[in-house]
């Protein structure tokens, strides 16, 4: 009988040597006449980890890690076929705390599954909520996504089921379901994760949106940098067959412009144009991708709606507080201990991710500042760190949650070389379209190295060009940017003078 | 280039809004978008010459002039910086400055919690880069090339 031996094939493991020990126990199995069959998993996210090996022994499967190619000469000595004793085993991986604390409700099949097995997918759960949504009337698919609160992930929270609605009752012969897999915020790889750990959730979300608002078209844009889940969606779509019915998916690569993350320069980008930030309205859910109806969602939101429709809304909307409901996929990065992906009910405290799963810095020095939501998000002092993990809570201090990534940072960082920074990628990235975000980017850069250099009389100044491009920026680019700038200012002016 | 240009077209126009998918295909096969690549598409997509220019640079992915013989990406965003990238890549940027190896900022690889992480050319990726490392890293690359 032959033996099943994950070893991910996540983008995260290959960059800590995946590869080499997956071919390492190929050649060992065949030096010792085992026969194992690999499987590249997605990550379970347990990066300090990585790449962590499970082995399927008949009684869950026991994990070890993180295991170099050199450590596996002395795991087939340990017989890790038969979950053997090592130093580098872990246990049954599904009871290791930082996982079994997790509630993972969207992610939960990334790193379980064979990412390229349509049948492992559906033997997981996966497509009951395609095969329920195919017998339910396109508004029945709607007011289900509506009823279970979900908001977009992407960033802007916008409840989903509003969204779809507005597509649903725009008449028109084309439609649209585009996915946005722009993960371009530091500090986020959950969209990764998924596009590369389980692609089909994804698929299915996609054909259960298009079935919802009757759109048989959709495009994933997947940004340049992630060529592994590119290469991950494009092998689940060819090997999909006929499951999505009518139903048509195709995958274009963006080009390394991170302002095609917001929707309608991503829109203007798959037109073949320069990726451009469109006026608004009209909204794209009426006028969107080639001016058609068009439901643009973030990755996690799409891949969320089969669950909700398999289980039903009230099982989503149960989860979560205040308006935030469901699950979002946190990710812990930056300098962190035990960085990772970690899938809770909104409603813990940043604090607790920081320090009960990520068990304080990777460099052992104190944690000055966390920034939540990406290069757009604030920073946040030790004093907020029991801020609740919810949009509203986050609104209310002037931060954002974002896409839910946390990055953290021990007591070296200069702040107000971290609020140059913002701006010198908002200068960097702008589209150039509106005067606030274009030209206010390149003057925040100038204003801070003054300030910087000892100028303390420009900081109203730089308030002053923060207010501008917070009003009169077209879309999140510039008016964001301040988040980070404003943050850095107000919560740690000793590192201004 | 003629012959490479007319397959990817053919392999393209069918697709609605095909530029970028058009443009890839020509900077993987040729390692960037010659200037002589422009009029041909532009007439292929029935576009100006301007429109097509403007795409070519708008955004950072794509190269008007061919590539250095590997091109290291080192990864200088948030997550990264606070794992010591800005060190990483000053360090980069002097290790290479002579030589048929280049260096490129990028900005977020995904790897966000193993910073600083560094892509080599297409697909290979490497997480806690440190400079030693770097070193070796690079090394073997000109072994291999």
């Amino acid at each position: 009988m032959s033996t099943t031996v994950y070893v991910p094939g996540d983008a995260a493991a290959l960059a800590l040597g995946a590869d080499d020990v997956a071919a390492a126990i190929a050649i060992n199995a065949a030096k010792s006449g085992l026969k194992m069959r690999i499987v590249r998993n997605g990550s379970r996210g347990l990066f300090w980890l990585e790449p962590l090996v499970e082995v399927d022994t008949g009684q869950g499967r026991i994990a070890y890690g993180p295991v170099t190619a050199s450590d596996v000469p002395g795991l087939f000595a340990a017989n890790f076929a038969a979950g053997g004793k090592h130093r580098l085993r872990l246990g049954n991986i599904e009871t290791v705390p930082y996982l079994a604390n997790q509630q993972r409700v969207t992610m939960r099949r990334v790193g379980v599954i064979d990412p390229r097995s349509l049948e492992e997918y559906l033997a997981h759960g996966g497509g009951k909520g395609l095969a329920l949504a195919r017998k339910l009337a396109p508004a029945a698919i709607v007011q289900q996504v509506t009823d279970s609160g979900l908001r977009g992930r992407g960033g802007a929270a916008f409840p989903a089921g509003i969204k779809w609605k507005t597509v649903l009752g725009t008449a028109s012969a084309q439609k649209y379901i585009v996915c946005n897999a722009d993960e371009g915020d530091s500090g986020t790889f959950a969209d990764r994760m998924l596009m590369e750990g389980d692609p089909y959730c994804l698929i299915e979300g996609m054909a259960i949106a298009g079935l919802a608002v009757g759109a048989t078209k959709g495009y994933i844009y997947v940004r340049s940098e992630y060529p592994h889940a590119v290469a991950a969606l494009n092998a689940a779509l060819d090997a999909a067959g006929d499951w999505l019915g009518d139903f048509h998916i195709e995958v274009r690569k963006a080009a390394g412009a991170y302002v095609c993350g917001e929707e309608t320069a991503l829109l203007e980008s798959i037109e073949g144009k320069r990726g451009i930030v469109r006026s608004k309205p009209p909204l794209p859910a009426i006028s969107g991708l080639f001016g058609q109806p068009t439901v643009i969602n973030n990755v996690i939101t799409l891949a969320s709606v089969p669950d909700i429709l398999a289980q039903g809304a009230a099982f989503y909307h149960d989860l979560g507080v205040g308006r935030s409901r469901g699950t979002l996929p946190f990710q812990l990065a930056g300098n962190i201990k035990f960085g990772g992906l970690i899938e809770v009910p909104f409603g813990c405290t940043l604090r607790e991710l920081l320090y009960d799963y990520g068990g304080g810095s990777r460099s052992g020095r104190p944690l000055r500042t966390v920034q939540v939501g990406g290069p757009l998000g604030a920073y946040l002092p030790e004093s907020q760190f029991d801020t609740v993990l919810d949009y509203e809570a986050f609104a209310a201090i002037g931060a954002v949650l974002g896409h839910g990534g946390i990055v953290a940072f021990d007591d070296t960082v200069d702040m107000a070389k971290q609020a140059r920074y913002a701006m010198k990628f908002c200068a960097l990235e702008s589209c150039g379209k509106c005067t606030p975000c274009r030209i206010g980017s390149t003057r925040g850069v100038e204003v801070i190295d003054r300030i910087r250099a000892g100028a303390p009389e420009q900081i109203p100044l730089l308030r002053d060009l923060c207010d501008t491009m917070t009003l009169g920026s077209m879309c999140a680019m510039g008016s964001m940017t301040p988040y980070p700038v404003l943050s850095a200012l107000n919560h740690f002016p000793e590192d201004f003078q | 280039m003629i012959s490479t240009l007319n397959a990817i077209f053919g392999k393209h126009l069918h697709q609605s809004g095909s530029l970028l998918p058009i443009l890839h295909d020509i900077q993987h096969e040729l390692g960037y978008v010659p200037d002589e690549a422009v009029p041909l598409i532009a007439k292929e997509l029935n576009l100006s010459r301007a429109e097509v220019h403007g795409v070519i640079t708008y955004y950072h992915h794509f190269r008007q002039t061919p590539p250095a013989k590997h091109i290291v990406y080192v990864c200088c965003a948030e997550a990264c910086q606070a794992n010591g990238s800005e060190a990483l890549a000053e360090h980069a940027a002097a290790r290479l400055q002579h030589g048929d190896i280049a260096m490129e900022p990028v900005y977020c690889l995904g790897l966000c919690s193993i910073g600083p992480a560094i892509q080599i050319d297409e697909t290979t990726l490497h997480a806690r880069v440190t400079p030693e490392r770097f070193d070796s890293l690079i090394a073997a690359l000109g072994e291999r090339s």
